[in-house]
């Protein structure tokens, strides 16, 4: 029973942020950290509680840590069927951690309809949560494209209008018509595989486990998967859908961009991770090459573009796309060690990836501006943020003793001995990160100051949230033992899906 | 689930053989529902006759039209049966005949609110509204039940020739007066068109009944010219009321230029009917759908979507963007008429039901952003700017009615459109469906524009305003229930499910 209530508390809380704005714009932000920091608690504890040895593995009916399960229509045999194993626990702790976040960083950043944001916000939150927990088709698609018009809002209203005719509006349409209209596809490829499990079994269903049973011939299989990857594509964002991604990110207002990067990618991750693979293992891995392809290159031209920009958030926002090639290298290499070094990754990219967005809305808020070219010479007029900031771009390089080396180094080390090519390829991509993360540093907060005046110093709640974050991610990079071991039946699982077919193509293609 | 081609017309003969010969109670109670449409209508005229009271006007439609929706309840005891060789009621028509009664019960609310009262509003005649769209109704109401081409051509005039009056009822503005000329002219033409098909079609097959003609064009197998020739012309008379394209250039100025209340009547009940009698016709000749026609309404259906969405996208007048809108709406219905089987009558069915709640509260938001009628209604968007910080509930329904429309989760809306593509899916269209995922991604575009609109910086103008106590008004609240159920249906769609399943059964068999 407790599951509905991680996906109802933001529901219910964005609603009572809504009503709440009559009476000031204080009341909002405290209902709306209340409801994050009960959905983060709730969370954790049921991370404590559960036994995550229990994960879907091929050949059996899936087994969950926790299960719920309520039917809802009844015509095509559609549940309101929540699960969660270790990946999905995981994911949802990441959620509420940056749930608390996004609130906390909005605290001065919004300050007109201080409700209807934190309704938004909350509501994006509750919708990634459905996401992550939905294992019926139909549920999942619903909470997949639930989620896009909160974000929309988010950006198109409390955005920062952007430069060279850029508006949000504009950015925010992007992202919703990338995602929107890739969604549609992931719609009609889970109704083609839902009838073809129907024409054999004679049932309607979108439950996952009876769908996992699906026989279907190879060309079938293959042009569902690629519906499902293209919807994943977009989000995740492989390279060439990745063009909403910058604009969205630039845009959006500091909570938006902390959820777009923290967590909305992950989502694309966790489903081909949940769904993409289990449900199409052979023509997942007959993609396999074509997705290390897609994810090499997004590596490098992430990195290379990253290296390119003057706005400071469209610069991480292309750091992202180079740190989620690494993700999508280790989802399809089929190797348990490059899969759980998938997940250390998306949580290292989604602290240190949301800090340094942080960071550059607590920027923008003292010097209004997200050009680099009009900054330089910050580290003598700020204490303490630069300093921080050059740990999280030292995190965002790989720099061992920090979350994001423990997860690169896995996802190399897995993939290497099946695809030692395109590793060794990949691993140029960290040195393309020490550049445009130290070039960043560099244009930033060193070199000749604009002006002397001294900036307004952070204060306990800025401080708080950075340090925070800067604490999690040694701690991950240190001791990354507990994700590993919570993890480590769900990507048996899949490793198993994928690994059991990915042999016998692996040894004629490479 | 698939049709049998062979049993349906034979059951249908059957039906008329045994109840052709006497009119009985069980008849009456059939009809029930048209014919106190009908009675209320000669009430309401000679009310007006007695005396020119607006309320009392509206009260007695809307009573009238609350009676005719209760009686649906012994008529559906009494169905399936044929009523003369002319009508058929079964529960497909039933579930149709309430659709038409409730967008018609709603329009009528929002005329209501639209006219004004004694001091401001509608500076002419106010009551023969009233009058047209119950005539207007009680033709939907034959086109739902026809099942004989006489029947779909009486149901079809009656249907139309009111809504002339209607769209033109503001004749003193010249663009409603354009409106109403130019969609009886073209009009007219449809209908030239159609009967031109139903003499072909007769010359052919030797009878009207919509099951004969199928029995006969599935008897002789391979259709004659004349045939086809027949169903192609009566598809653009058909194609004209529904504004499919080629045949859509009216649309955007009749939505335009006719008063707000009235385009929801016709983008709502009047097309409905069109379009199931058209469902009728093509599901119950089954030879209709194959071959050549097939694909001419595959092109029809790609163009009505591509084309409807590209016109929308830049249109800064609500009324127009809807218009187009709904060009393209007809597109995605289509499909599902194209795949002809399995799901396809259901799906029809969850779509028309959600796209009627989705228009109705579109329109219902202009009629009142509109109300009292002021001589020019409220359809620029630049009027709706900053809307949300000044109404926030006529925002927040306009703002399910755009999502609904572009077909997103939490509203009924994509629950209509999650049926067509599962109808797609199933018959294997998938041309079709690349073009309505394309649809969907522009038409996405307009939706939110409208959308982000409602919610910009309020600007210095205030041209026009809803009345601040529009809650209190029935149009008002008409339109909160509309925006709850197309809540309630995209989180809960059950109910509507069931009901329209078991509307389509007694169609099937």
């Amino acid at each position: 029973m407790i599951l509905p209530w991680l996906i109802l508390i933001p529901f219910i809380g964005g609603l009572l942020c809504w009503q709440a704005e009559r009476f000031g714009n204080t009341l909002p932000r405290w209902i709306a950290l209340l409801s994050m920091v009960l959905l983060f608690g709730l969370s954790l504890w049921l991370w404590t509680t559960g036994d995550f040895s229990r994960a879907p593995v091929p050949g059996a009916d899936p087994v969950w840590a926790h299960e719920f399960k309520v039917l809802w229509i009844e015509r095509f045999g559609i549940t309101i069927h929540l699960a969660m194993d270790g990946l999905s626990v995981l994911m949802i702790v990441l959620t509420g951690l940056l749930g608390v976040l996004s609130v906390l960083c909005s605290w001065n950043e919004i300050q007109n309809r201080v409700g209807f944001f934190h309704l938004n916000l909350l509501w994006i939150l509750g919708g990634v949560v459905g996401v992550f927990l939905a294992i019926d088709l139909f549920l999942f698609f619903f909470f997949w494209e639930m989620m896009l018009v909160p974000m929309y809002f988010l950006i198109a209203l409390w955005g920062h209008s952007g430069s060279k005719g850029n508006t949000r509006i504009n950015a925010a349409t992007k992202f919703f018509i990338y995602t929107q209209a890739s969604g549609l596809i992931m719609l009609i490829a889970i109704l083609g595989l839902v009838f073809v499990n129907y024409s054999s079994t004679g049932v309607i269903t979108f439950n996952y486990a009876d769908l996992l049973k699906t026989k279907m011939s190879e060309g079938t299989e293959y042009i569902l998967m690629l519906g499902f990857f293209i919807a994943f594509a977009v989000k995740f964002p492989v390279v060439p859908f990745h063009s909403w991604l910058p604009d969205a990110h630039a845009q959006a207002p500091t909570a938006g961009s902390v959820d777009l990067a923290g967590i909305l990618l992950k989502t694309a991750a966790y489903g081909l991770l949940r769904f993409a693979l289990p449900l199409f293992p052979h023509a997942s891995a007959e993609f396999a090459t074509i997705a290390m392809y897609l994810g090499v290159f997004a590596i490098i031209y992430g990195a290379l573009l990253s290296f390119a920009q003057t706005d400071i958030k469209r610069l991480i926002a292309y750091s992202s796309v180079s740190h989620m090639g690494f993700v999508l290298i280790a989802i399809y290499s089929g190797s348990q060690i490059a899969l759980q070094g998938a997940v250390v990754q998306m949580i290292a990219h989604g602290l240190s990836a949301s800090a340094l967005f942080i960071l550059s809305g607590q920027l923008y808020e003292r010097l209004h501006t997200r050009d680099m070219r009009e900054m330089g010479g910050i580290w003598g007029r700020l204490p303490y943020l630069p300093a921080i900031s050059l740990f999280f771009a030292a995190a965002a390089l790989g720099l061992p003793g920090t979350g994001n080396f423990v997860g690169e180094f896995l996802i190399l080390i897995g993939a290497f001995k099946a695809f030692p090519w395109f590793t060794i390829v990949a691993a140029t991509g960290l040195v393309f990160g020490s550049v445009y993360s130290l070039i960043m540093i560099h244009r930033a907060y060193f070199g000749p100051t604009k002006s002397d005046d001294a900036l307004r110093g952070m204060n306990a709640r800025e401080m708080f949230m950075v340090l925070g974050l800067a604490v999690l991610l040694i701690l991950l990079g240190v001791y990354p033992q507990p994700i590993l071991d919570t993890s480590a039946a769900t990507m048996h699982g899949v490793q198993q899906w994928l690994g059991a077919a990915l042999p016998q193509l692996a040894s004629g293609s490479l | 689930m698939a049709f049998n081609s062979g049993s349906v017309p034979l059951s249908l003969n059957s039906h008329r053989a045994v109840c052709n010969m006497e009119f009985t109670t069980q008849h009456l109670l059939a009809l029930l529902p048209l014919l106190v449409v009908c009675a209320t209508i000669v009430v309401v005229m000679l009310a007006i006759a007695w005396r020119r009271n607006h309320s009392q006007t509206f009260v007695l439609s809307g009573l009238g039209l609350n009676l005719a929706l209760l009686s649906l309840i012994p008529a559906v005891k009494a169905t399936p049966l044929a009523v003369t060789s002319l009508l058929l009621v079964d529960n497909f028509a039933n579930f149709y005949i309430g659709l038409i009664l409730v967008a018609t019960l709603a329009c009528v609310t929002l005329v209501h609110a639209y006219m004004g009262d004694d001091k401001v509003g509608f500076p002419g005649n106010r009551d023969e509204l009233y009058l047209l769209i119950l005539l207007a109704a009680a033709g939907g109401i034959v086109l739902v039940c026809a099942q004989h081409l006489a029947g779909l051509f009486i149901g079809l005039e009656l249907l139309s020739v009111p809504v002339y009056g209607m769209v033109a009822y503001a004749f003193f503005n010249k663009r409603s007066l354009e409106a109403g000329i130019k969609y009886m002219v073209l009009s007219a033409a449809g209908s030239a068109f159609l009967l031109f098909g139903m003499a072909l079609l007769y010359a052919d097959a030797g009878t009207l009944s919509f099951a004969g003609i199928g029995a006969k064009l599935a008897a002789t197998g391979a259709q004659s010219a004349m045939a086809q020739l027949g169903l192609g012309m009566m598809l653009v008379g058909l194609a004209f009321k529904l504004s499919l394209v080629p045949f859509h250039l009216w649309t955007p100025d009749v939505y335009e230029g006719a008063p707000a209340p009235v385009a929801a009547f016709l983008a709502t009940a009047s097309k409905v009917a069109v379009f199931v009698v058209m469902v009728r016709l093509f599901l119950l000749s089954p030879a209709a759908n194959e071959g050549l026609l097939t694909t001419v309404l595959s092109v029809i259906a790609v163009a009505s979507i591509l084309v409807g969405n590209l016109l929308a996208l830049l249109q800064n007048n609500l009324k127009r963007l809807l218009g187009y809108s709904s060009i393209a709406h007809f597109g995605y219905l289509l499909i599902a008429v194209i795949a002809g089987h399995g799901l396809a009558v259901e799906a029809v069915g969850v779509y028309l039901a959600t796209y009627v709640l989705t228009s109705l509260g579109a329109f219902g938001v202009i009629t009142l952003m509109s109300t009292p009628y002021s001589g020019r209604d409220a359809d620029a968007l630049y009027e709706y700017r900053g809307l949300f910080w000044r109404r926030p509930y006529l925002t927040a329904v306009l703002t399910v009615m755009m999502l609904s429309l572009a077909g997103i989760p939490l509203t009924s809306g994509f629950i209509g459109k999650f049926y067509v593509i599962m109808v797609g899916v199933q018959s294997h269209q998938w041309w079709l469906l690349a073009a309505m995922v394309l649809g969907s991604a522009i038409g996405v575009f307009y939706y939110l524009r409208v959308m982000v609109t409602l919610f910009l910086v309020e600007p210095n103008l205030h041209r026009h305003d809803a009345p601040f106590n529009w809650g209190q008004r029935t149009g008002g609240l008409m339109l909160v229930a509309v925006a709850l159920l197309a809540f309630f249906l995209g989180v809960y769609p059950q109910p509507l499910l069931e009901l329209v399943q078991h509307s389509t059964m007694a169609l099937i068999h």
